[in-house]
């Protein structure tokens, strides 16, 4: 028989990995009074930071390191939280409740909070390890990225989501000619409505960044060692001076995946952050975790996300209440623009424009019949946080009002 | 460094020196201010930093931008002396301010 896991403020926690989540875990910890010992493994050589400014302020220069990390150094000190940085977990053996490090080091845990993130997903295609082939995910990776940027250089990127149409724009910002390569036929394809996809297009066309679509990259050729152009299939080749792959990302499983955890694409998780093994929790873009308002388990890649799951996690640790539950949502930044989104598109079954496209102001709300599901905003905060409301309320709307921008949100929502 | 107040909305008080340039909300999220959650970092993206200015200090913590506005029309507990502090950058000016914090931020 298993025994009986209870809450204990005094319990030592062990964090592996030192991103978002696992920094935040730490925080929320101390916050919640948490005494016992806190260790936090991380492989980068950096304290806990945030990585979205690495796409967009940090990326044009307008954020250092310093007010990117989520803590000073010596927060960490004070709050007594043991950092084990440039350390590498190799394996988890849960019946000793250890964590072994490649240093040789096996650290004990009462709790194990598993925060490693996610890494960028490669090309396996030829010169894929060019030197100038570059990921964007790191400060490391981020500041490859800066240093290849500037006046009259070229840009390739490759992927349109989210992180290669935010490098474009920082490119551009920096006096660089920037190119998207995307497989589909609209960038945006796997995250976004196709009116979004049309407008952010259109927007980055209007400011210089040229666009190759339905394209399939089939190699980076190079020079020297350094890669000079993405080469697609049918022979064009996009000549260039750095090439930035952004074609999504895996959960870092292994570590869960080898000591038996449940894993699915993510390690599956509760509501509490909790893994199959009631001693581990899992955080944070690494976390499989249930949507309760749409009722199925998802991985989400975001800051929100990665909060709302380390304060579950804490919670959990030191026996207080858990946080009420969020709507997902998700922001980014491309030039004057500032996308918000609230919920995911699940099940909607049909989607309303409110506001004006060519304006660069507008939302579009996803619908299951009268409910909204989720809303992507366009520089307006207000349907964007109304919106966020009627997800998490599942309140139904008029459908009626809310096409007609000359109603007002707060009495949409009423 | 000013010296700013944080008061928790249970009455537990902060006082901290914030280094000039920073934003307040940064000087309570680096010093683990419970109640602060600041989500977007300080892209004015989420309305997790509400905070209260008291009114004797609004000419010294600047106007608010039209987006602050529009996201503060929407958050909970809202009052006229609210504000996003990822929107009020640290100064000597402010040395002394004392702010409130809400019950909750979602």
């Amino acid at each position: 028989m298993s025994e009986a896991v209870v809450s204990d403020p005094k319990a030592k926690v062990v964090i592996v990995g030192a991103g978002h989540a696992g920094g935040s875990a730490a925080a929320f910890l101390r916050q919640y009074g948490h005494e016992g010992p806190i260790v936090m493994i991380g492989e980068e050589p950096l304290l806990p930071y945030q990585r979205p400014p690495l796409s967009k302020a940090w990326l044009k220069g307008e954020a250092d390191a310093d007010s990117l990390a989520l803590k000073p150094q010596e927060w960490y000190a004070e709050a007594n939280v043991a950092l084990r940085l440039e350390g590498v977990a190799t394996s988890l053996n849960r019946g000793d409740r250890t964590v072994s490090l490649a240093s040789g080091e096996v650290i004990s845990y009462d709790f194990l909070i598993l925060a490693t993130g996610a890494r960028a997903r490669e090309l396996p295609i030829p010169g894929a390890d060019l030197s100038g082939v570059l990921a964007l995910r790191t400060a490391a990776d981020a500041e490859a990225l800066k240093a290849a940027l500037g006046p009259g250089k070229r840009l390739a990127v490759v992927g349109g989501g989210y992180v290669g149409l935010e490098a474009a724009a920082s490119a551009r910002a920096l006096g660089a000619e920037a190119t998207v390569i995307e497989r589909e036929s609209r960038v945006l394809a796997r995250v976004a409505c196709e009116t979004l996809s049309t407008f952010f297009q259109d927007y980055h066309g209007a400011r210089g960044v040229k666009f190759e679509l339905n394209a399939n990259v089939e190699a980076f050729e190079g020079a020297d060692g350094h890669v000079t152009g993405v080469r697609l299939k049918g022979g064009e080749v996009v000549a260039c001076d750095a090439a930035l792959v952004g074609v999504g990302a895996h959960a870092n499983v292994e570590l869960a995946q080898d000591a038996g955890l449940e894993c699915a694409g993510g390690i599956v998780v509760d509501l509490e952050a909790r893994t199959s093994d009631p001693r581990v929790f899992a955080i944070g873009d690494v976390a499989h975790r249930p949507l309760p308002l749409y009722e199925r388990q998802f991985r989400l890649e975001s800051v929100p996300n990665a909060l709302e799951q380390a304060k579950q996690a804490a919670a959990a640790i030191v026996g207080r209440a858990g946080p009420a539950p969020e709507v997902p949502w998700f922001w980014s930044d491309q030039y004057d623009l500032k996308l918000q989104i609230a919920g995911l598109p699940f099940d909607a079954d049909s989607t309303i424009v409110r506001g004006d496209v060519a304006a660069a102001k507008f939302a579009v709300f996803h619908l299951k019949g009268d409910l909204v599901q989720a809303v992507e905003a366009v520089n307006a905060p207000p349907e964007f946080m109304a919106g966020k409301q009627l997800i998490a309320k599942r309140t139904p709307v008029s459908k009626t009002k809310l096409s007609d921008p000359a109603i007002s949100m707060k009495e949409v929502a009423a | 460094m000013a010296k700013i107040t944080y008061i928790e909305f249970d009455g537990t008080e902060h006082v901290l020196d914030v280094k000039p340039g920073l934003t307040v909300m940064e000087g309570a999220v680096k010093n683990n201010v419970p109640g602060i959650d600041a989500d977007c970092g300080g892209a004015c993206a989420c309305a997790t930093c509400h905070v209260y200015v008291d009114d004797a200090w609004a000419d010294r913590t600047g106007e608010k931008s039209a987006m602050e506005e529009s996201m503060l029309d929407f958050a909970e507990n809202v009052e006229p002396t609210s504000r996003l502090s990822c929107q009020i950058k640290v100064s000597d000016a402010l040395d002394g301010l004392v702010v409130r914090l809400p019950e909750n931020q979602h």
